[in-house]
């Protein structure tokens, strides 16, 4: 047996579910997709007592809405839901590029939009994007459900605003409609490994200047983090190269970039410095 | 303990198991299922790669109790008696394994991204869908050209086999 042991318990009802993970607290874990917690689990790295399994409970898979009104994304939609995204515009456009990103086709048929924001990876994908666009989390608990910004919701490595009694349920991604262009790029040594450095920028442009900006970036740092200053100087400057060149210096020189076995911090600052210049370039081309 | 019914290549199935037991370990160990291999424990290798509801999954990150209900296809579940199943076929006629570990997740991958992509899929395709199977003996080559054989003689076989 990999796993150490645990009781598996399997609600269908949501209120069912808050209740066991109410009462069982800290000595629980949920299980989404399982594609980060199993092999923890695998690897006895995580020893939950209780695994509350929500895959059999309804009404939490789904997206709904648009490019141009925003979409709602039920935490337990499989990140393959986004290969072919039910909607069109900027918005389908990006997640669709940035799906592809995120693990391999198998893994991507099992893990969940709500798991990864949950287990907040500092490369994760999906954390990049709800930071960036300044997604909304709907998150349930016995006593109702609360609203948190993305921007409040990520705390560190694998650590987030969520209390063991709470399930996070629903996201919101805010508008990205006509007009905007996407960009993401994301470098890592092998295909679906985890990203050493990733950009992700969203512009909006009108006769060659930059009207508004959205610019994040992922896997530099204990979260993904939202480059608020660096998207201010974008907004009135011209798209072209050197402006994209000026944004990278400016973010190479305000993030403190973190340094482990993959990567030292020199070469990874270098690397952000070039993924943010390929996201720039691609969302205005 | 944890009931769990489901249909394994066709057979209806009940067993009891622990909570913990992995759907690769309830093929392997409880049903004698070897043909799924374990490479890597954390989903990366593809070696354990078999097929839930028609959808390729990694088995050593799911729970046999998630498997409930479910129909599940492994590497045992292709061939019809002695007639291999045409990737399998594909496979051999183009020697598309050396020491044979990552065979089995190959195959199921590769039956998965033949039905969904169809006889015209290009190499390039064929390389980025099995980002998530590693071989160590690093043919990829031969692997590459048995895919694409078995999906140019298809057209719509891997269907059939599911």
């Amino acid at each position: 047996m990999k796993p150490a042991a645990f009781a598996y318990l399997a609600p269908t009802t949501l209120a069912e579910a808050l209740e066991m993970i109410d009462r069982i607290g800290d000595d629980g874990k949920i299980l989404a997709g399982g594609q980060s917690l199993v092999p923890a689990m695998n690897f006895r790295l995580a020893r939950p007592g209780t695994l509350v399994d929500i895959n059999g409970v309804a009404g939490l898979s789904g997206i709904s809405g648009d490019s141009a009104r925003g979409i709602s994304i039920g935490a337990l939609t499989r990140h393959a839901a986004f290969h072919t995204p039910p909607f069109s515009g900027p918005l389908a456009d990006l997640l669709a590029k940035v799906v592809r990103n995120i693990a391999h086709y198998p893994i991507r048929q099992r893990g969940t939009f709500g798991g990864s924001l949950s287990h907040a990876d500092p490369a994760s994908e999906w954390c990049l994007v709800t930071a960036t666009l300044g997604a909304t989390l709907h998150i349930a608990s016995l006593t109702g459900t609360r609203e948190v910004a993305a921007a409040d919701f990520f705390r560190g490595t694998f650590t987030t605003a969520l209390q063991p009694s709470e399930i996070l349920v629903r996201i919101d991604l805010p508008p990205l409609g006509a007009g905007w262009g996407t960009g993401f790029y994301e470098f890592s040594r092998r295909k679906g490994d985890f990203a050493l450095a990733m950009a992700l920028t969203a512009l909006r442009i009108e006769g060659g200047t930059i009207r508004e900006a959205r610019l994040g970036v992922g896997g530099v740092a204990d979260r993904a983090l939202r480059l608020a200053k660096t998207e201010a100087f974008l907004v009135g400057q011209p798209a072209h190269a050197e402006t994209f060149a000026a944004a990278a210096a400016m973010a190479q020189d305000s993030i403190d970039v973190s340094e482990d076995i993959h990567a030292g911090a020199d070469y990874r600052r270098d690397l952000l410095g070039t993924v943010i210049r390929r996201a720039l370039a691609e969302a205005a081309a | 303990m944890v009931s769990v019914s489901l249909t394994v290549n066709g057979k209806a199935v009940t067993r009891e198991v622990e909570d913990r037991t992995l759907l690769v370990g309830f093929l392997r160990e409880t049903l004698g299922l070897t043909g799924t291999h374990v490479g890597c424990d954390t989903s990366q290798c593809g070696a354990c790669v078999v097929h839930v509801d028609g959808v390729a999954v990694k088995s050593c990150t799911m729970l046999a109790a998630q498997a409930d209900g479910c129909a599940v296809l492994t590497i045992e579940g292709l061939a019809q008696g002695d007639q291999l199943h045409p990737v399998q076929a594909a496979f051999r006629e183009h020697h598309g394994l050396q020491c044979g570990f990552c065979t089995p997740g190959m195959i199921m991958a590769a039956v998965d991204i033949i039905r969904r992509h169809g006889p015209g899929i290009d190499e390039t395709t064929i390389r980025h869908e099995l980002e998530g199977n590693i071989c160590r003996c690093t043919g990829y080559h031969n692997i590459v050209k048995a895919v694409k054989a078995a999906a140019e003689q298809s057209g719509g076989m891997a269907e059939a086999a599911e």
